[in-house]
């Protein structure tokens, strides 16, 4: 399964890249259906850049537009978007 | 139809513009219902400041996850609808490079009462540092470095709490 990987700010900097596709390894939900974790995203970009590791949990993350856990299920096609802490205002 | 009550824009920020949009909505809505219209618009505009924590600014940088961005400003309207049920909220965050004294964020409350204006408009300010999807990188005199503030949860109450504190509830 792919999805795309959304980073922002010293995350975006630190990968060089703002959008990033992300292939995965998938098992079969209970419907057949391909799905991940997000925390299986996370350990797939830190292979490819390991400096983003020192985010650690110092981090948000979102799913489709919603904010979401590092167990939250991803499948194919999903937008996950990694977030350093905020600083709007 | 004017400007949208909440928003992510590059363009420069209109305050007043959300101060009428915001008293039209209310007196819209006393129109349809007969409840009184607004009795006071509190606002808040927060402008780049030359210096801090020791350095010299020269600009500020904003980025926003703009489309989560939005969806966190609904939540945030949500939340101090259920707070302050009469209140009327308008809520602008700017994105891109900001020179010293320019406005990042516009923020209007119409109520019928100062008080629930005061509150509702401290408490929007509150949550938009909370859990708003949005970044500032500081530019100086010899460097830039991003400003990191809170892990954004919008579920964590502790954060709420906080927030509803600082406006006084």
């Amino acid at each position: 399964m792919r999805v795309t990987v959304r980073l922002f700010a010293q995350l975006k900097d630190l990968a060089g890249a703002s959008d990033l596709d992300c292939t995965l390894d998938a098992a079969a939900d209970a419907t057949g259906a391909n799905v991940a974790r997000v925390e299986d995203v996370w350990q797939a970009l830190l292979r490819e850049h390991p400096a983003l590791a020192k985010f650690g949990r110092a981090m948000s993350v979102a799913v489709n537009l919603d904010y979401a856990r590092m167990d939250a299920p991803v499948r194919d096609g999903d937008e996950v978007a990694f977030l350093p802490p905020v600083s709007g205002g | 139809m004017g400007l949208p009550l909440l928003a992510v824009t590059p363009d420069p920020l209109d305050l007043m513009g959300l101060v009428e949009r915001v008293l039209a909505e209310r007196a819209a809505h006393a129109e349809a219902t007969g409840d009184e219209n607004a009795g006071a618009v509190t606002s808040f505009l927060g402008t780049v400041r030359d210096k801090n924590q020791g350095r010299h600014v020269t600009v500020l940088d904003y980025e926003a996850y703009e489309p989560l961005a939005v969806r966190v400003f609904e939540r945030i309207a949500g939340e101090i609808a259920r707070e302050w049920p009469d209140t009327v909220l308008a809520l602008h965050h700017r994105t891109g490079t900001l020179k010293i004294g320019e406005a990042s964020v516009a923020i209007a409350v119409a109520s019928p009462h100062r008080a629930a204006a005061f509150a509702a408009c401290r408490y929007a300010i509150e949550r938009v540092k909370q859990i708003a999807p949005i970044w500032k990188r500081e530019r100086f005199e010899g460097g830039d470095t991003w400003i990191e503030g809170a892990v954004a949860d919008p579920d964590d109450e502790a954060a709420r709490t906080e927030a509803r504190r600082l406006a006084c509830v």
